[in-house]
């Protein structure tokens, strides 16, 4: 596997939200660390364009931040779900996944004899 | 919603940056911190885990610069940057700022102030229905061009033409209001019914004249402006239909204006009252008194609505020989009426002003020229750096923007601060035949031009920099060694714009000198009396009372008895119109004996007391004054003046000679007794017409102008005047004491001229200081880039002298073009301004010369200090600096 795909338009917020909502309140390392690892290494991400996504949804009011202690003690920066972030969260993921059932319906069909 | 929300954070995220900035910083840090010890968990070494953990967040000022733009908007980020930047560039240069700033906010200032007054003037349209189809109409007299309307004339004219929707008539006068307190004479006017649906004007209480209430049986009714029902009936609303007594007659109130309305002709006229009842002048066709007011017929123009009634006028003039001899008809724009005295003063001052701000701009940018010429290096490095030009030239315009916003704000309260202080100069008589300037304030009209001027000035001082940062040259800056080009573009630049600010500020004190001098001139004609120690009151005997001749006579007599008994009076008389009042008052004569052909020979006409003539110190020429012998029981003299003997006794001696009206009708006849000096009966800056006084004994005037000599000061006697005349009668109506000297410095023609005169020398003073100032920042300017040629040539041995000859010689120059150049566009301008001269010539030798000498010697001085620091350069100094 050399070619790592980069991570498609739009859809960093959703795995954002994905993350914090299997994992809980997440400083932004942990979350970059965790989407790389859920895509199975498949993911070339870029960690610092994760921030200005983060800042986006915090702005939309889905995230909300506070300062707290990391696992090993440092200093960091926790973000967490809000209510508004949960029904983005659904939303955007029951959207999502009918794209691809649709996708994956015409990318599943043959060709039939007319 | 939630983009809402977003955008709304993006916005306020402007504001606070240090706490977001440093809050991300420390956000980073332990991203990378985190980073880095899994890396070293995982085995890499120190150097490598940290370069992974760079190397993955895709560099810190990368991310940094992202997170910021997604906190705030970049471009007014980018431009408060550039704001804060330019905030404190202005702050670090306070000399530079505050004159800056100083200089445009007086441009700015000037040019809304006097613009407010044009507005309100000149470009704001009559407050009435579709003013722009409203003509003034009247007829055309031989002596004068625009003369009043006969009643009789009217009818036929508002009978005959095809060009009017409706003709109405006004004419002036006023009523003796009866107060708890005695009576009290009152500015009024008369119109006919429709004058108001005319204007189209609806009164905001109760109702508008019927149609036919200005026929002779009409009841007499009235309808009050806004301010007399506000002063005198306290607003109420019942005051419709209340009686009050005007001239002794009950008058029904039948309505009140609103509070805008207002009609410049009749500027004070507190009741508005019907011709109903027609005084002598209105049964007869050949007595003139009243203006019309007319509204054009759709597609019918002021040019064809003259050609109309002028053959009407014609017409009439077959019909009625005896009376519309050259009676001709007149039809302006009802605005340019209103307008005519003040429309080219306010123009010359608009002009004056504009270019006083152009001056105060010119001025600005070239402090801004020299000083983006001192910081073309900081700009070098900049663009070094890697700054886009587009960048620095922003930077450029947000400084010029700051400069004019602040310029602006300080420009028009300081414009707020001129109109008040112009309208406080304003007597109450002249703001009430300008009602049109008594709204003034800041209307969108003024806010728009201010902001045009701001944007114009902002346009000029940011691409003024712009202009020397071509980015080529940039590099070159860097260089030490550049000198040589450095100032050759602001030389040539900067000089000319001082050339051309010399050449304005000569423009501006050479009319402010021709008006001062043409002020001077009017003051100083010759009035042919002594206007010194001389107090004056109008008198106003009610028609009721006195209704008989010898009444009046004998009230009259008592009146002037009284006065004369006050301490300090050393003379007492009456006339029926004062000296320096204006032409007009005619009479129409005839000389019996000489040749007669139906000519219009048109007399100022004045009724005197006895004492007259020597009250005011005029000049008996030849004959006798009239005496109290000459009363009704005596056949009618009068005194003549020496302008009605040239014209109508030439080489002939007039005592004892007789004319009388036009068709000579036996009462009409007069014996000339006397001939005395021309007495200034016109405004100032009138011609002197022909004059015939004759005796109030035997043609007695109810209104008249009682005129007392003092020996001291005549303002002292001037509050007592109003109690003698009451104590003959209470039911005397007086109004208006005033010295002689008072009426005559504030009669129109003087006031127009003196505010002409002092406002335009008020911009040339300014602009000579401006120019001034200019002149001296080009020279110092030069001085400071010539310090090292200077050094060289005194280390050479150039003696101080040749030295202050190389400054002055420049400054000379730069002198004489823009005196040369200024001289020429003052004749030209002068010519703009002939109008309001008076006995000055466009051309005037002495002015030039002494502007010419006045702006020389100030530029002397301008250049004289720098050229005096050139002098005293330190040569060892001067080398080793650079």
């Amino acid at each position: 596997m050399g070619d790592k795909t980069d991570v498609w338009q739009g859809t960093l917020a959703l795995m954002v939200l994905k993350t914090l909502e299997t994992l809980g309140p997440l400083h932004g390392y942990g979350i970059a660390r965790r989407i790389e690892q859920t895509s199975g290494d498949l993911l070339s991400l870029n960690y610092g364009t994760l921030y200005p996504a983060l800042l986006r949804l915090e702005q939309e009011g889905a995230i909300e931040s506070e300062w707290g202690l990391s696992e090993n003690n440092r200093k960091a920066k926790f973000y967490s779900l809000t209510r508004t972030g949960r029904r983005q969260l659904a939303h955007e993921a029951r959207s999502w996944e009918q794209t691809t059932a649709i996708l994956a319906r015409f990318l599943a069909a043959t060709g039939e004899p007319s | 919603m939630k983009r809402i929300r977003a955008w709304f954070l993006r916005i306020t995220g402007i504001v606070p940056k240090q706490h977001q900035e440093q809050d991300f910083s420390d956000e980073l840090a332990s991203h990378l911190q985190m980073h880095i010890e899994d890396n070293l968990r995982a085995g890499m070494t120190a150097e490598q885990a940290r370069r992974e953990a760079y190397s993955k967040l895709g560099g810190v000022e990368h991310t940094k610069q992202a997170h910021r733009e997604g906190r705030t908007i970049p471009f007014i980020d980018g431009v408060l940057q550039d704001l804060h930047y330019a905030l404190r560039q202005l702050q670090r240069n306070p000399g530079f700022t505050v004159t800056a700033m100083l200089m445009l906010s007086l441009g700015i200032g000037a040019s809304v102030a006097i613009f407010a007054f044009v507005d309100a003037a000149l470009l704001k349209p009559l407050p009435y229905a579709d003013p722009t189809r409203l003509v003034d109409v009247a007829e055309r007299g031989a002596s004068f061009s625009r003369s009043n309307l006969s009643y009789q004339d009217y009818e036929d004219w508002k009978r005959l033409n095809k060009s009017f929707s409706s003709l109405d008539v006004y004419s002036g006068g006023g009523y003796l209001y009866r107060t708890s307190s005695g009576v009290e004479p009152v500015p009024a006017a008369r119109v006919s019914d429709g004058f108001f649906r005319t204007l189209g004007i609806h009164p905001m209480l109760g109702r508008d004249f019927y149609s036919g209430e200005d026929q002779q049986n009409a009841a007499a009714t009235v309808i009050l402006a806004y301010n007399t029902w506000i002063q005198r009936f306290g607003g109420r609303k019942d005051v419709v239909g209340q009686i009050i007594s005007l001239d002794g007659v009950p008058t029904t109130v039948i309505g009140v204006l609103p509070p805008d309305f207002h009609f410049a002709p009749r500027g004070a006229a507190e009741f508005w009252t019907t011709t109903h009842q027609h005084n002598g002048c209105e049964k007869r066709r050949s007595c003139h008194n009243l203006f019309a007011v007319a509204r054009l017929k759709d597609g019918v123009s002021v040019q064809a609505a003259l050609m109309d009634v002028t053959a009407i006028a014609k017409q009439l003039e077959i019909q009625y020989p005896g009376s519309n001899r050259d009676q001709g008809a007149f039809v302006q724009p009802l605005s340019d009426l209103i307008v005519q005295d003040i429309r080219p003063i306010l123009l010359t001052l608009l002009a004056g002003s504009a270019l006083l701000l152009l001056i105060a701009c010119i001025n600005v940018s070239s402090l801004l020229l020299v000083r983006s010429e001192g910081r073309r290096r900081e700009f070098a490095v900049r663009g070094a750096l890697g700054a886009a030009p587009i960048r620095l030239i922003r930077q450029f315009i947000t400084e010029g923007l700051v400069l004019v916003a602040a310029g602006t704000v300080v420009g028009l309260a300081a414009g707020y601060s001129l109109i008040r202080l112009l309208l406080s100069l304003f007597s109450k008589d002249m703001l009430s035949s300008m009602p049109y300037l008594s709204h003034l304030g800041f209307t969108p009209h003024i806010l728009g031009f201010t902001l045009i001027i701001a944007l114009l000035a902002a346009g000029i001082f940011s691409a003024t920099p712009a202009l020397r940062l071509p980015t080529t040259a940039m590099r070159e800056a860097l260089n030490d060694g550049d000198r040589g080009s450095a100032g050759t573009l602001w030389r040539r630049f900067g000089a000319n714009l001082v050339v051309l600010e010399l050449a304005i500020a000569v423009v501006l004190l050479v009319g402010a000198g021709l008006l001062g001098k043409s002020f001077y001139r009017l003051l100083h004609v010759d009035l042919a009396f002594d206007p010194n120690n001389l107090a004056t009151l109008f008198v106003s005997l009610p028609a009721t009372t006195y209704n008989k001749d010898e009444l009046i006579v004998t009230a009259t007599h008592k009146i002037i008895d009284q006065v004369s008994t006050f301490p300090g009076v050393t003379s007492v008389a009456i006339t029926s119109v004062l000296p320096v009042s204006g032409n007009g008052n005619t009479d129409w004569i005839r000389v019996i004996g000489h040749p007669f052909h139906g000519e219009h020979n048109e007399v100022n006409e004045r009724e005197i007391s006895p004492d007259y003539f020597k009250t005011i110190h005029a000049q008996l020429l030849r004959g006798r004054f009239l005496t109290q012998q000459d009363d009704a029981t005596r056949p009618r003299v009068t005194v003549i003046n020496k302008a009605f003997a040239d014209r109508y006794f030439p080489g002939e001696d007039p005592i004892g000679k007789k004319y009388g009206g036009g068709d000579l009708a036996p009462d009409s006849v007069k014996e000339i007794v006397g001939i005395v000096d021309n007495i200034r009966e016109s405004a100032l800056n009138e011609d002197i017409w022909p004059a015939e006084y004759k005796a109030h004994n035997q043609d007695a005037d109810a209104f008249f102008a009682l005129v007392v000599r003092t020996s001291g000061d005549a303002k002292s006697i001037l509050p007592s005047l109003s109690a003698a005349v009451h104590q003959v009668d209470p039911g005397i109506g007086t109004l208006n004491e005033l010295t002689m000297q008072q009426r005559i410095d504030d009669s129109q023609t003087a006031y127009l001229h003196r505010s002409a005169a002092w406002l335009v020398g008020g911009f040339a003073a300014l602009a000579l200081l401006l120019g001034i100032i200019g002149l001296y920042g080009v020279i110092a300017y030069s001085v400071s880039q010539r310090t090292r040629e200077i050094g060289v040539r005194m280390a050479l041995g150039a003696a101080r002298g040749s030295v202050y000859q190389l400054i002055l010689k420049e400054a000379g120059r730069l002198t004489v073009i823009g005196i040369v150049a200024g001289i020429l566009c003052s004749i030209g301008a002068a010519t703009f301004i002939r109008k309001l001269l008076f006995g000055t010539h466009s051309w005037d030798i002495t002015t030039l010369a002494a502007v010419s000498l006045l702006l020389g010697l100030a530029a002397l001085l301008a250049s004289f200090i720098p050229a005096r620091r050139a002098a005293s350069i330190n040569p060892v100094e001067a080398l080793r600096a650079e």
